[in-house]
């Protein structure tokens, strides 16, 4: 065999890979039952947070004094809160904040992570040691007491929850993606680019990031958890979410006051955040393993 | 060695004085004051309280004094706490907080690392599937709800201990466990996947191929190696363990720091907040720097240079 | 030496499969061979072809999942060791039958010191005390050339080099002088002058100790000048086996006539090295009839069914259906 014919039958094999790698990670995903279930129970949860207050009776805020703390019953199958209002609508609604969170301040981390570690690392040199340098020096922060701090001094907002949650978890994003544009960057195909004279930013956005993505994805949908837990932390000790708006944090707090007397004011908030964050996790471990089947920690 | 603990315990120095300023100026930049709150004061009260704590003087003087007093180790009054200064307040709290964090951090270690190492030797059968569906729940249910869950279980219906107390020994067994729930889950899962990892290995291959028996090839060589990732999550997982103390300390009414440090953020006690988040901040620039040793001492192909 | 012409080792009919995404690959499919007292026999072939599950399956060191052995025997010392209990086979392991890998920059243990590694197999079967295993150590390390044995068994196995790790491998191995000594592609990661290095220890400690060899490799050169006997596998089964000699002077089947014409003569220049055409079968799909067949020119239509493997002349053994 000569030399073209084999180089050829290199890059067709090269070719397939590349096509099926979606493919691939689909089928594997499809495969994995704990990742499906994850993904239907989701599914549900979401649909449900959103349409069914939008259709219940009962809305968020409407305080009903004659029916405080009532037991789960047919009227309200999670029962009610001290204030009469309705636990189902109250955890879907708290749900709703509780993803709007998860996905923002992750929308954020995302944008600001991937910007900074794709500048740091493809350009490498004194910049790159400037900014993790940078990076290492905000890790060492006890940031959420920062968080902690920034709250309870300036405005309980849940504008300022998107942006602090964002900015606190931007780090890891930042170290995975100057990783990745470090292995990539010196690739014969950015040579090529380079060689024909594409601009630099054009170089990194259009070439060097998309190829980042399989990790990127990955860490993304395990930060969404981690910015739920924090909100519903931050809310349990009263600093994120402020009431009459709920909030799985907040209403495990309000529960936990009534906790001998009226326990499903805790267990249903509760459980929903819990079910949640269980099947966003599954989800994530199976986009993981389906991804990158290297990362695999099987 | 000594060499390179002396270097970092030096690096902190400069963390630390990014932190101190970085907190000091946030605080001052915050609207509101200490004393804003409390409205029963008249102003001329509020105008001698602040000359008091040295607050009438200008921002940057403030600044100046308040790093002056630090070198001498002084970290100022409490205004929330009349009377008590900083450090005595962290004194009289911190042992309680100390204690149960150690208990649970090390009880976590303890299941975790077993958990972990029974999963990566039995992967895929029904034990591994069911220890680590139950790390993932550990994961995804955090302290504030499995705290109240336990009291509900162990002292709402069974009666076994007590919901919210705090002095005697039994009294530690629900905080506790509340607190390193989160801990087992992560040690296990790290663990497993470390075990896995080195099980792998040709190292252990060559252990197997002298006729060593199971548990020494497991115990002695690939523990070492295993367990590096669990290590490694210690310096961060601390961070997040006081954070857990402070959802603890609340839900058992627990006498610790963490309880300290959300009253002292809202009410703007200016010293406090700055001498806990100080502290805080040192007892994690040291905890990674131990974790780097001990990492270094277990891994022998990592030198200090 | 009365004993010189009994097997130290049969092997029969060992098959050992591999499960995984719903596919069986079977790694090894039937191998058998015998390995005379003192004598080495080389196993030789591509990757892929079995020899080193082979060897790992004599030992019982198949992980399961996802590999089982699923057949056969090996007969050692009267005993098939596919059947006797785990905690006897593991008082042959590295006492009576030793291995060395492929790889030793990864097979020593990085995060123990060398010493501690060496000492705990003599340990473990012969009952040293700490202080006798530890000269043991250093004596068995000096046995295969570590200069300043006695300082360097305190390092770890990161501060050697190859050729040096690879040593050490040896040390160990052969601190209980086992009756044999499988080494799996000793020197495949080395360096070439190394290599030759590697090579004459074990064969001068092979004398020394007296132990029986099986060298496992897909270097023909090495086989020449370390063995007495000599099988080629392919597709997880022994498709040839002879005398070394008589396998380079008469060999028979295709496959091993591809392997020797592909090793290039430094003494006659060649315009073209020599390739056996196509690429090694998919062991979860192999071809009906005679593995080799999709790549072989001698090939006809009788190659559709598998060719028994049959006795050529006094040693001489082959798997194929052509006449010579």
């Amino acid at each position: 065999m000569n030399q073209p014919v084999s180089a050829t039958v290199v890059e067709e094999k090269q070719l397939v890979v590349g096509t099926s790698l979606w493919q691939d990670a689909w089928r594997r995903l499809k495969k994995n039952k704990l990742a499906v279930f994850g993904a239907i129970v989701l599914i549900i949860i979401v649909a449900a947070s959103i349409f069914v207050p939008i259709f219940s009776s009962y809305s968020y805020d409407q305080i009903n004094l004659d029916k405080s703390s009532e037991p789960p019953s047919l009227e309200h199958w999670f029962g009610t809160d001290q204030l009469g209002r309705d636990i189902l609508v109250r955890s879907l609604i708290g749900g709703r904040i509780s993803l709007m969170v998860g996905v923002i301040a992750t929308a954020v981390s995302f944008v600001i992570g991937v910007t900074y570690g794709a500048i740091s690392g493809y350009f490498g040199g004194y910049i790159d040691e400037l900014m993790m340098r940078i990076v290492d020096v905000i890790y060492s922060l006890p940031y959420l007491f920062l968080v902690i701090v920034l709250l309870a001094f300036f405005t309980k907002s849940i504008f300022m929850l998107f942006f602090v949650l964002g900015a606190v978890s931007w780090l890891t994003m930042a170290r995975i993606v100057r990783g990745q544009v470090l292995s990539i960057k010196n690739q014969e195909f950015i040579e090529a680019a380079r060689a024909v004279g594409v601009e630099t930013p054009m170089i990194i956005f259009r070439h060097v990031v998309p190829n980042t993505l399989g990790p990127v994805i990955v860490y993304t949908t395990l930060t969404i958890p981690s910015a739920m837990l924090s909100e519903a932390f931050l809310s349990f000790l009263g600093l994120g979410v402020q009431p009459p708006l709920a909030s799985w944090g907040t209403m495990v707090n309000e529960g936990v006051e009534a906790i001998s007397v009226y326990p499903w004011q805790l267990i249903f908030p509760g459980l929903m955040m819990a079910i949640t964050l269980f099947s966003l996790n599954f989800l994530g471990d199976g986009l993981r393993d389906a991804l990158d089947p290297q990362m695999r920690k099987d | 060695m000594l060499k390179l603990i002396l270097r970092r315990l030096l690096g902190m120095i400069p963390i630390l004085f990014i932190i101190i300023t970085l907190t000091f100026f946030l605080l001052r930049f915050a609207p509101g004051n200490p004393f804003a709150n409390e409205k029963a004061f008249p102003p001329k009260v509020i105008q001698e309280l602040n000359k008091q704590y040295g607050l009438d003087k200008p921002l940057y003087i403030q600044y100046i004094n308040y790093i002056s007093e630090l070198t001498k180790g002084n970290l100022g009054p409490s205004t929330r706490y009349a009377g008590k200064t900083v450090s005595e307040i962290i004194g009289e709290h911190l042992p309680t907080s100390l204690l149960l964090g150690l208990i649970a951090y090390g009880f976590a270690l303890i299941v975790g690392v077993s958990i972990g190492i029974i999963s990566s030797l039995r992967q895929n059968s029904a034990v591994d599937y069911f220890s680590m569906a139950v790390a993932m729940l550990g994961i995804s249910v955090p302290s504030f709800v499995l705290g109240p869950l336990l009291v509900i279980v162990f002292s709402l219906t069974l009666f076994w201990l007590p919901p919210a107390r705090w002095g005697e020994p039994k009294h530690l067994i629900l905080p506790a466990l509340t607190l390193s729930g989160v801990y087992i889950a992560y040690i296990a899962r790290l663990t497993r996947s470390g075990m896995l990892e080195v099980l792998r290995a040709d190292y252990i291959r060559t252990a197997r191929a002298k006729g060593l028996a199971e548990s020494v090839v497991v115990l002695r060589h690939a523990l070492r190696g295993g367990i590096i990732p669990v290590v490694s999550f210690t310096g961060p997982a601390l961070t997040f363990l006081l954070a857990g103390t402070i959802v603890v300390e609340k839900i058992f009414a627990v006498p610790g720091l963490g309880r300290i440090f959300i009253e002292a953020a809202n009410s703007r006690d200016y010293f406090l907040v700055m001498g806990l988040t100080l502290f805080v901040s040192t007892v994690l620039v040291v905890m990674n720097l131990l974790v780097d040793i001990i990492i270094g001492l277990l891994d022998p192909r990592i030198s200090y240079k | 030496m009365a004993k010189s012409n009994s097997a130290i080792l049969s092997v029969r009919n060992l098959q050992t499969h591999f499960y995984g995404d719903g596919a069986v690959v079977k790694a090894v499919d039937g191998v058998s061979f015998d390995l005379k007292l003192g004598e080495t026999l080389g196993i030789v072939g591509e990757s892929g072809s079995g020899k080193s599950v082979t060897n790992l399956s004599i030992l019982r060191l198949i992980p399961y999942p996802p590999g089982k052995i699923v057949g056969g025997e090996v007969i050692f010392d009267n005993k098939d060791l596919m059947k006797i209990p785990e905690n006897e086979i593991r008082r042959i392991r590295g006492k009576r039958i030793a291995m060395i890998f492929q790889d030793p920059m990864t097979s020593l243990n990085p995060f123990m010191k060398i010493g501690a590694q060496l000492m705990e197999i003599t340990q473990l079967h012969e009952g040293l005390n700490n202080s006798q295993a530890r000269k043991k150590a250093i004596e068995m390390l000096e046995l295969v050339g570590i200069a300043d044995a006695s300082r360097r068994i305190d390092d770890y196995s990161h501060q050697f080099s190859g050729g040096m790790r690879q040593r050490v491998m040896i040390a160990m191995a052969l601190s209980c002088k086992p009756e044999l000594l499988i080494a799996d592609e000793p020197t495949t990661a080395l360096d070439v002058t190394i290599q030759a290095q590697i090579l004459e220890l074990i064969k001068g400690l092979k004398e020394k100790i007296g132990t029986s060899v099986i060298l496992i490799t897909h270097d023909l050169g090495i086989v020449a000048g370390m063995t007495d006997h000599t099988g080629v596998m392919y597709a997880g089964k022994i498709v040839e086996y002879a005398p070394t000699e008589e396998l380079f002077s008469n060999p028979h089947h295709p496959y091993t006539k591809g392997l020797l014409k592909s090793v290039p003569d430094p003494l006659i220049e060649q315009k073209k090295l020599f390739q056996i055409p196509g690429l090694p079968p998919d062991l979860s799909n192999l071809p009906k009839g005679c593995p080799f067949s999709p790549r072989c020119s001698s090939a006809t239509t009788q190659c559709q069914e598998f060719p028994p493997i049959r006795q050529i002349n006094a040693e001489h053994y082959s798997a194929c259906w052509l006449e010579n």
